[in-house]
C-alpha cells in the first residue's frame, strides 16, 4: 500500500525537483537515481505482493476527492487558456465540456459516490509497474544524455530541458496512478494527465509543426476523455458504482454502454484507426518523447484499459459482439499500419506504424477477451514496450550521429556503429522473429484466435507478411558490410550506451524468461478471472529455448572463421580498382548505390489511411449501436 | 577423382565478338547438342562458374571485365577461348583498338578454333577443359595437403 | 508422438531429406529437359553439383555472408525437424520464416547490387506467399482442432475433403516456394537471369553447396505439408505429392517470368478467394 503510493507520488516530487534544481550534474544525478529507486521500488512491490493475487485498498477520503477534482479544474483551465491563446477553439471547446461535465457529475452527485476500493494491485498492475519504472526510467536517463545533445543539433529551439523532466516524471506519475487506480474517477484523472503530459512533450520545440501536432493529439485524446467521463456518469446513474473491478459482476443493459465508451477511449489513446494520426504526428517531439509514448506510458494505458475491459467482453452477456467490433477496429488498424509502414523512408514513422500495428493486434486480442488471448495481450504489451524503446531510442542516437533517420542512409550502420546497429538488430528480431518475443506472442494470438474467431485470423495473416516485409528491409539495411567513411567517428553520451546496452539485454533476457513471467505472473492473473489459465504448450517452449540458444551460440562461428579469400562483389565486370566503385558510362567511377522497395502505388498512406478511418469509424459505430 | 568433371558450369563472356561464336555457344545448349547432358550449365555468374568461355578479342574496354571476371572465378578454374578472335585477335587482329587474343590478359587453358567455331568442336574444346580442371583441382588440393 | 518415435523422425529426416530432396531435384530437371526436347542431365547431377562445389575454394566479399547461410541452413533443418516430429505447424513455419530471413540477410550484407535486387525480390515473394502458408495452417486447425503436425497427420479423414479451396491456394504458393517460373522472381535454376542470380549471387562454393542443400531440406518439408492434406492413407499421400511436384514441374516450363506485382496481386489474391473463401466456409458451417 505505501509502495503505491510512494510509486505515485515519488516520480511528481522528482518532478518538482527538476524543475527547481536546472543544472546539468544535479538532473544527471536526481534522474540517474531516480532511475534505480523507482527501479527498485517497483521490484520491491512486485515481491511483496507475488502470488497475492488481487488486492484492494480503501484508502481515500472525501477531500482527496475534491482535491482531485480541484487540480482537474486548475489543469482544465490552463489546457483552455494554452488553446485560445492559439486559436485552437476546438480543443478548448472539448476540454471545457470535459471539465463542466466533471465538476457538474461531482457537485450533484458527488456525495453519494463511496467506492470502497479506490486503489488495487494484480498482477497485471505489477507487469506494467515494472514496464514503467524500469522502461521509462530508462528512457528518462538516455533523454539526459540526449537532450544536451538535441540541443547543440537544434539551436533555434529554446532550452526548456527542466520543463522536459518535469513532465516526463510527472507523466510516469500518472501511469504508475492509472494501473494502481480502481476508482474509475481516479483512473480518469490520471488519464487526463498523460494526455496533458503527452500535449506539452509533443509541443516541447514549440515551433509550428509542433504545436500542431500536439493540438491534434490533444483534441483526439480529450475527445477519447470524454469518451470516459460520459462512461462514468452513465455507469454512476444506472448501475451505482464507479469500480473498475465490478464492471464483468454488472447486467449487460449497463454495462455495454459504458464499456463501448470506455474502449472508445482507449481506442483513442492507444491511437487506433481513425485517431492513428496523433501517434504520426507525435513524432516531431524529441526522441526520448517517442519512446516514452511508444513503449512505456500514454499508448499503452490505451492498450491497458482495454485489457481490464476484456473480462467484460469475454463474461457479460453481449459483451461479445462490442468486444468483436473493438477487435475488428484493431484489426483493421492491424493490417492497415503494417501495410503503410512498408512505404516509410523515416526510421521513426517506420516505428510508429509498427507501433500502432502491434497496438492493433493487442486490441485485437483483448477485445476477444479469451484466456489465451489476454495472455497474449500482456505478453505484446511486454515486449512491445523493451523492444520499441530499443528501437528508438537507437534511432535517436544514430540520428544524432549519422544526422539524419532516414533508413536509406543506415546503409552499413554495422560498420559505422557496430554497437548501436546490434542493438538495433536485436531490436528488430526481437519484433518480428521467430524465437524472439513478439513472434511468440503473434503466435499464441494466432493459436487463440483461431478457436474464437478463425476470420480475424486473416487480418494477422496478411499484416504478418507486410510486417515481415518493412522489417527484414530494414534489417538488411543495417547489417550491409560497407565501407566505412574515413571520417566518420560516433559519439555517444555515456547515459546513452548505458540504456541501449541495458534494453538489448533486456529485449533477450525477457525471451530466455518468458516462460516463468508466464507461469508465475500471467497464469495466476488469468487463472484468477477465467478459472482456467492459458498454459504453454513446455515442448514448443523448449523449441523455442532452443531455438534462442541457437541465436546466441552461432554468432561465435563469426570468430573461428580463418584466412578467407576476400573477393569484390559482382559488378558485371566493371568493378574499379577503389572497393564499392565501378567504371560506368563516359569513363567515370561511380559509386555503387542501392534503394530498397517502398512500394508507394501499393501501400501508400494516402489512400490506405482514408480507408482505414472510414472503415474503423463505421465499426465504431456500430460498437456504439450494439452497445445501446 | 572429383566431381568437378562431371559438373562444370560456364560463364560466358562476349568480349568484342561479332556474336557468331556467341551464337554457336547458346547453340550448345538447344535440344540438339543439350550440353546438359554432361551436367554443363551456363551460370552466367563468375562466382560460381568453373569455366570461362570467351568469344572475341581483348580491347581497351573489355580488358578490365576480363580481368575482373576472372579473379572472381573460385578455383580451380579453366579458361576456354572460342574462335579466331579470341584464340588470337582473328580478322580484327590489325585493328587500332584491339590487342589481340585473351592470352594477353589472363592465361588461357583451351583454344577453340573455327570463325565461327562449331558447336561439337565448343563441346569438344568444353570437354578438354574438363581434363584440366581436373588436373588444377589435384594441384590445389597437393598444394593444401 | 512419443519421444522416442519423434527423435528417430528427426535423425531420419535430418539424414534422408537432402538424399530425397536433391532425387526430387535430379527428376525435375530431367522432366523438364524432356520437356524441352532434350535429353537432360542424369539424376543425380544435383549431387555431383553440390560435391562439386564443396570442393571449390571458398571466395566470400565478407565474412558475415558465411554466417547468415550457416543460419540459414541451420534453421530451414530444424523447420523439418520440428514437422517432422510431429511438433507444432505453426512454429515450424515461424522457423521457416527465421530461416528464409537469414538467407536475404546473407545477401544483403554482401552489398551486391545483384543480390540486393534478388533480396528484395525474394522478400515480395515472402509477402506474397506467407498469408496463405498461415492461412493454411489455420484451415488444418479449423477441421483437425489441433496445430500438432502428429495429430493433423492422424485425422482419421483427408484433410482435402474439408479444405480444397486452401489446397489449391497452398499449390499455387508452392510454385513461389519451388523458385519456379512464373513466380522465379527472386533467384532461378535457369539461365534466364537479369539479375545474375538473385539472392545467390554472391555466394560460391561451399556456401552456395548449403543453399541448395537447404532448399532440398525445405522441398521436403513443403511436400511434407502437401502429404499433410491427404494424410490418412499414406501411399496416396505421397502420390499426389509426386503428382503436385509433377504440376509444378509442367507450370514451370509452360511459363515465362511474371512482374513481381503480378506476383504479389496474384498470390494474395488467390489467398483471399481461395483461402479465405475456404475459412469462412468452415467458420459458417
Ligand atoms: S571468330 Fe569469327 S565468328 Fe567468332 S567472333 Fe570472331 S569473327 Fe565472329
Amino acid at each position: 500500500m505505501n509502495t503505491v503510493l510512494f510509486l505515485i507520488l515519488y516520480p511528481v516530487i522528482v518532478a518538482l525537483l527538476l524543475l527547481i534544481l536546472p543544472q546539468l550534474a544535479i538532473r544527471k544525478f536526481i534522474v540517474g537515481a531516480s532511475t534505480a529507486i523507482l527501479t527498485v521500488a517497483s521490484i520491491y512491490l512486485m515481491i511483496d505482493y507475488f502470488n497475492t493475487g488481487a488486492v484492494f485498498f480503501e484508502f481515500g477520503t472525501h477531500t482527496l476527492n475534491l482535491g482531485i477534482l480541484f487540480i482537474e479544474v486548475a489543469l482544465a483551465a490552463i489546457i483552455v487558456y494554452i488553446s485560445v491563446k492559439h486559436k485552437q477553439f476546438l480543443a478548448a471547446l472539448l476540454m471545457l465540456t470535459g471539465a463542466i461535465m466533471t465538476i457538474w457529475f461531482e457537485v450533484t452527485h458527488g456525495n453519494q459516490i463511496h467506492a470502497t476500493h479506490n486503489l488495487f494491485v494484480d498482477n497485471l498492475s505489477l507487469i506494467m509497474t515494472l514496464i514503467i519504472g524500469i522502461i521509462g526510467g530508462l528512457i528518462a536517463l538516455f533523454a539526459v544524455g540526449y537532450m544536451e545533445e538535441y540541443h547543440k543539433h537544434h539551436p533555434n529551439v529554446k532550452n526548456r530541458v527542466p520543463f522536459f523532466f518535469f513532465i516526463v516524471f510527472a507523466f510516469l506519475g500518472a501511469m504508475y496512478g492509472l494501473v494502481f487506480a480502481n476508482n474509475l474517477m481516479w483512473l480518469f484523472f490520471f488519464w487526463e494527465i498523460t494526455t496533458f503530459c503527452s500535449f506539452f512533450l509533443i509541443g516541447y520545440s514549440r515551433d509550428e509543426i509542433a504545436i500542431k501536432n500536439a493540438f491534434k493529439a490533444l483534441k483526439m485524446n480529450l475527445l477519447g476523455g470524454l469518451a470516459f467521463s460520459a462512461a462514468i456518469i452513465y455507469l454512476f446513474t444506472n448501475a451505482n458504482t464507479v469500480e473498475l473491478n465490478q464492471l464483468p459482476n454488472l447486467a449487460s443493459t449497463v454495462v455495454l454502454l459504458p464499456a463501448a465508451l470506455l474502449a472508445f477511449a482507449g481506442i483513442s489513446k492507444a491511437a487506433q484507426m481513425p485517431f492513428s494520426s496523433w501517434l504520426l504526428g507525435a513524432m516531431v517531439a524529441p526522441t526520448p518523447v517517442s519512446a516514452l509514448l511508444h513503449s512505456s506510458t500514454m499508448v499503452k494505458a490505451g492498450v491497458y484499459l482495454i485489457i481490464r475491459l476484456s473480462p467484460v467482453f469475454a463474461f457479460v452477456e453481449g459483451g461479445a459482439t462490442v468486444g468483436l467490433f473493438v477487435a475488428m477496429v484493431g484489426a483493421v488498424t492491424f493490417l492497415l499500419a503494417s501495410f503503410m509502414a512498408i512505404s516509410q523512408m523515416d526510421a521513426k514513422r517506420v516505428l510508429a506504424y509498427s507501433t500502432i500495428a502491434n497496438l492493433g493486434l493487442i486490441v485485437v486480442c483483448a477485445g476477444i477477451g479469451t484466456y489465451e488471448l489476454v495472455w497474449a495481450a500482456i505478453m505484446l504489451v511486454i515486449f512491445h514496450a523493451i523492444a520499441k524503446s530499443l528501437l528508438f531510442l537507437s534511432v535517436g542516437t544514430v540520428e544524432n550521429n549519422v544526422g539524419d533517420r532516414i533508413i536509406e542512409s543506415m546503409d552499413g550502420l554495422i560498420t559505422k556503429m557496430p554497437k548501436v546497429a546490434i542493438g538495433m538488430v536485436i531490436g528488430i528480431a526481437g519484433m518480428f522473429l521467430a524465437p524472439f518475443g513478439m513472434l511468440i506472442s503473434k503466435w499464441a494470438a494466432l493459436e487463440g484466435l483461431v478457436s474464437a474467431n478463425p476470420i480475424l485470423t486473416v487480418f494477422v495473416a496478411f499484416g504478418s507478411a507486410a510486417t515481415l516485409f518493412f522489417w527484414t528491409k530494414w534489417l538488411g539495411k543495417i547489417i550491409m558490410i560497407k565501407e566505412k567513411p574515413a571520417d566518420f567517428v560516433a559519439k555517444i553520451p555515456v547515459t546513452e550506451q548505458f540504456t541501449l546496452t541495458a534494453l538489448a539485454v533486456m529485449t533477450i533476457g525477457v525471451c530466455l524468461l518468458f516462460p516463468l513471467i508466464s507461469k508465475y505472473s500471467l497464469e495466476p492473473f488469468i487463472q484468477a478471472i477465467y478459472g482456467h489459465a492459458y498454459m504453454l504448450d513446455q515442448s514448443n517452449v523448449a523449441i523455442l529455448l532452443i531455438m534462442m540458444g541457437i541465436i546466441l551460440v552461432l554468432p561465435l562461428r563469426l570468430m573461428t572463421y580463418g584466412e578467407l579469400n576476400y573477393r569484390p562483389q559482382y559488378l558485371a565486370g566493371s568493378n574499379s580498382s577503389e572497393k564499392e566503385k565501378f567504371y560506368g558510362s563516359l569513363g567515370l567511377t561511380r559509386d555503387v548505390t542501392m534503394k530498397s522497395f517502398y512500394l508507394e502505388n501499393i501501400f501508400g498512406e494516402d489512400k490506405l489511411f482514408k480507408l482505414g478511418v472510414v472503415s474503423s469509424i463505421v465499426l465504431i459505430i456500430i460498437m456504439f449501436g450494439v452497445g445501446i | 577423382m572429383s566431381y568437378l568433371p562431371k559438373s562444370p558450369w560456364l560463364i560466358h563472356y562476349d568480349a568484342s565478338s561479332c556474336n557468331g561464336c556467341d551464337i554457336e555457344v547458346l547453340a550448345c545448349l538447344t535440344p540438339l547438342y543439350d550440353v546438359e547432358r554432361f551436367g554443363v550449365l551456363n551460370i552466367g555468374n563468375p562466382k560460381h562458374a568453373d569455366i570461362f568461355v570467351i568469344t572475341g578479342s581483348v580491347n581497351e574496354q573489355n580488358k578490365p571485365v576480363i580481368q575482373n571476371l576472372y579473379n572472381q572465378m573460385a578455383e580451380p578454374k579453366v579458361v576456354v577461348a572460342i574462335g579466331a578472335c579470341a584464340t588470337s585477335g582473328g580478322i580484327f587482329r590489325e585493328c587500332y583498338n584491339v590487342q589481340g587474343g585473351i592470352d594477353k590478359v589472363i592465361p588461357v587453358d583451351v583454344y577453340v578454333p573455327g570463325c565461327a567455331a562449331r558447336p561439337e568442336s565448343i563441346i569438344d574444346g568444353v570437354v578438354k577443359a574438363l581434363g584440366v580442371l581436373e588436373e588444377k583441382h589435384k594441384n590445389m588440393t597437393k598444394v593444401a595437403k | 508422438m512419443s519421444g522416442i518415435n519423434a527423435t528417430i523422425a528427426v535423425i531420419l529426416y535430418i539424414v534422408l531429406a537432402p538424399v530425397v530432396g536433391g532425387l526430387i531435384s535430379g527428376v525435375d530437371r530431367k522432366i523438364s529437359a524432356r520437356m524441352q526436347g532434350r535429353y537432360g542431365p542424369p539424376i543425380l547431377q544435383p549431387f555431383y553439383d553440390v560435391f562439386k562445389l564443396m570442393a571449390k575454394q571458398n571466395i566470400v566479399v565478407n565474412k558475415h555472408q558465411k554466417f547468415y547461410v550457416l543460419c540459414f541452413l541451420v534453421f530451414i533443418i530444424i523447420t523439418g525437424a520440428i514437422f517432422f516430429a510431429g511438433g507444432d505447424l505453426l512454429l515450424a513455419i515461424f522457423a521457416l520464416t527465421l530461416g528464409s530471413v537469414f538467407l536475404i540477410i546473407a545477401a544483403y550484407s554482401t552489398y551486391s547490387p545483384y543480390a540486393y535486387i534478388g533480396a528484395e525480390r525474394e522478400m515480395l515473394q515472402i509477402m506474397a506467399y506467407e498469408p496463405m502458408v498461415i492461412l493454411t495452417v489455420v484451415g488444418m486447425y479449423m477441421v483437425t482442432k489441433s496445430f500438432s503436425v502428429f495429430d493433423i497427420a492422424m485425422f482419421d479423414q483427408p484433410l482435402i475433403y474439408s479444405l480444397p479451396g486452401i489446397f489449391l491456394g497452398f499449390v499455387f504458393i508452392l510454385t513461389i516456394k519451388f523458385r519456379k517460373s512464373p513466380f522465379d522472381i527472386s533467384m532461378s535454376h535457369h539461365a534466364h537471369q537479369e539479375i545474375v542470380r538473385g539472392v545467390v549471387t554472391e555466394f560460391s562454393g561451399k556456401e552456395l553447396a548449403m543453399v541448395e542443400v537447404a532448399h532440398w531440406y525445405e522441398n521436403v518439408f513443403l511436400l511434407g505439408i502437401v502429404c499433410l492434406f491427404f494424410a490418412s492413407n499414406p501411399v496416396i499421400a505421397i502420390v499426389l505429392a509426386a503428382l503436385t511436384y509433377f504440376l509444378e514441374i509442367f507450370i514451370d516450363n509452360n511459363n515465362s517470368r511474371l512482374k513481381w506485382q503480378s506476383a504479389l496481386g496474384s498470390a494474395w489474391i488467390v489467398a483471399l478467394v481461395l483461402g479465405v473463401g475456404n475459412i469462412a466456409f468452415l467458420a459458417l458451417r
